[in-house]
């Protein structure tokens, strides 16, 4: 892979590395609650609505809908973002309930709108990560 | 919730000069302004036994300043490590620890070299560990970044347009042009803003609040001794702190955060205005924590001075105007007087309330707000003279 990689990298720890494991897999996994059901994101080590610690991972569809957007215009650090700027960060609802960070690619930022559909893409960006982005949906 | 009215007051403050480049250590202008508080309360500094401070990271902890200003028998020395968020908090802080006597007389504090030394705004580690690992690698880094997400669910909620936040930057540029100790007093028009550098959609530069050196301080005591001293007692009338559920693993963490379109005010309204014994009808002057200029807005709403989603249009109509309903940010916020991380509100709502504020002075003030911090938790005080 690219070894100029410059931008942030994930460090899977014992919570999330399964999540990032499925990423490389090009599945997006969520915890879910073996007691109520509930999927939640990001991973944690109960579940935060009836506090059981009996959660299991359970791969999501990958469609979700924009919730809210930044287009980032002025590029920090300059040296690592220069050339890909402007970019689209957003919060996107997943259709199994939680709420999620990622960009939005393949579209003009100008065409986002509230409430948009949209569905997982995923980009190996180094050996061991690869990052769930979103892209509008088919 | 906090239960303490009336029983303590702000008898002292102090600040130096706020600068692009101080030019000396955190620890000088933490000295500088804590010495300047003791002045202006007119108490020796013997008579100091306790010391608060809050800091992100980039300051000096309280025990250096006690150690620098040869403080006799320090019993109560505390840091609290936060953002902006935390402003009001150690006020409230000291107040518990004086009525439960574990100082009589406390220095609270916020000095740093903002903008020549830590820049807070200019990013974060480049290591995505923890919570971070789920937003830093999107290039969602900066606390620009952080908010311009909150103020376009705002939008997108509640149709806030760019001309609404406008009206902030206007207007505090314009109170800002009023105080000499402000860092911004070059006139700012709508058509300026508009066409300002954009930063982070829907931010542009004029959104964004400055980045400062320089420190500011109060000195706390319990109201009989303050009645003693030398300056007129501004009392601690009211206060709370808090957020909603999910506040998050760390200040940038808002997945979880139940709707980004109402920040930790809210959350915290019944608590303030029951604490002081009042509404939003009986303030005089607001000093609210500007950060960025929906942050604003979203406090007007949260604390009830207007309905969830009115915040613009209150703006817009001249709302938070100097000669208006709710004359704001008289000194400039931290849009335009600088950034000391809401501290330097605590400071103007002081001015404000003796009425040593000059021509930035808002007639009769009697009743101050102040708030602290923009995002899932925030502290905020009712002052009164
Ligand atoms: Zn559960």
């Amino acid at each position: 892979m690219d070894n100029e990689y410059l931008k942030p990298l994930p460090a899977p720890d014992h919570l999330t590395a399964p999540f990032w494991d499925g990423c490389k897999a090009n599945k997006l996994l969520l915890q879910r609650c073996k007691q109520c059901s509930t999927s939640q994101f990001p991973p944690g080590p109960l579940c935060t609505k009836c506090r059981s610690a009996e959660l299991e991972w359970s791969e999501a569809s990958g469609k979700a809908k924009v919730y809210s957007w930044i287009v980032v215009r002025h590029p920090i650090p300059a040296d690592v973002y220069k050339d890909e700027v402007p970019y689209v960060v957003a919060l996107v609802d997943l259709d199994e309930g939680p709420r999620m960070s990622t960009n939005i690619v393949d579209c003009v930022p100008e065409s986002i709108k509230d409430g948009m559909p949209v569905e997982v893409a995923f980009k190996q960006v180094s050996d061991a990560i690869t990052l769930p982005l979103f892209r509008p949906a088919k | 919730m906090w239960n303490l009215r009336d029983q303590c007051a702000i008898a002292g403050i102090g600040y130096t000069a706020f600068t692009k480049n101080s030019g000396v250590t955190v620890l000088e202008l933490a000295t500088e302004a804590c010495m300047k508080a003791c002045q202006d309360a007119g108490v020796n500094p013997d008579e100091v036994d306790g010391i608060i401070s809050f800091n992100f990271g980039d300051s000096v902890p309280s025990m250096s300043v006690a150690t620098a200003m040869g403080l006799k028998d320090p019993q109560w020395v505390v840091e609290y490590s936060s953002g902006g968020n935390a402003a009001n908090l150690i006020t409230l802080a000291a107040t518990s620890a004086i009525k439960s006597g574990l100082a009589k007389n406390i220095l609270c504090f916020r000095a740093m070299n903002g903008r020549s030394g830590f820049r807070l705004g200019g990013g974060r580690q480049m290591a995505a560990y923890g919570v971070t690992q789920f937003t830093a690698p999107y290039g969602w880094i900066t606390y620009p970044q952080a908010m311009a997400m909150w103020c376009q669910r705002h939008m997108n909620k509640y149709g806030t347009t760019k001309e609404q936040l406008a009206h902030v930057a206007v207007q505090f540029r314009q109170n800002a042009m009023q105080n000499e100790r402000a860092m911004q007093r070059k006139p700012l028009t709508f058509e300026e803003y508009h066409s300002a550098r954009k930063i982070v959609d829907p931010f542009g530069l004029y959104d964004i609040c400055l980045e400062s050196d320089g420190a500011c301080a109060t000195l706390i005591t319990s109201a009989e001794r303050a009645r003693d001293m030398k300056k007129k007692p501004v009392y601690i009338m009211g206060g709370a702190y808090g957020g909603g559920p999910a506040q998050g693993e760390d200040l940038f963490d808002i997945i979880r955060w139940p709707d980004p379109a109402e920040n930790f005010a809210p959350y915290i309204a019944d608590a303030l205005w029951k604490s002081a014994g009042i509404g939003p009808m009986d303030i005089d002057v607001a000093e609210i924590y500007d950060c960025f200029t929906y942050s604003v807005i979203m406090a007007l709403e949260g604390l009830g001075f207007c309905k969830p989603g009115e915040g613009g249009p209150f703006v817009a109509a001249g709302g938070i105007r100097r000669d208006g309903p709710l004359p704001t940010n008289t000194h400039g916020g931290l849009l335009s007087e600088a950034y000391i991380h809401g501290f330097n509100h605590v400071i103007e709502a002081v001015e404000q309330l003796r009425g040593e504020a000059g021509v930035r002075q808002v007639p009769n003030a009697e009743i101050a707000l102040t708030t602290a911090g923009a995002m899932t938790c925030g502290s905020a005080m009712i002052l009164r003279r």
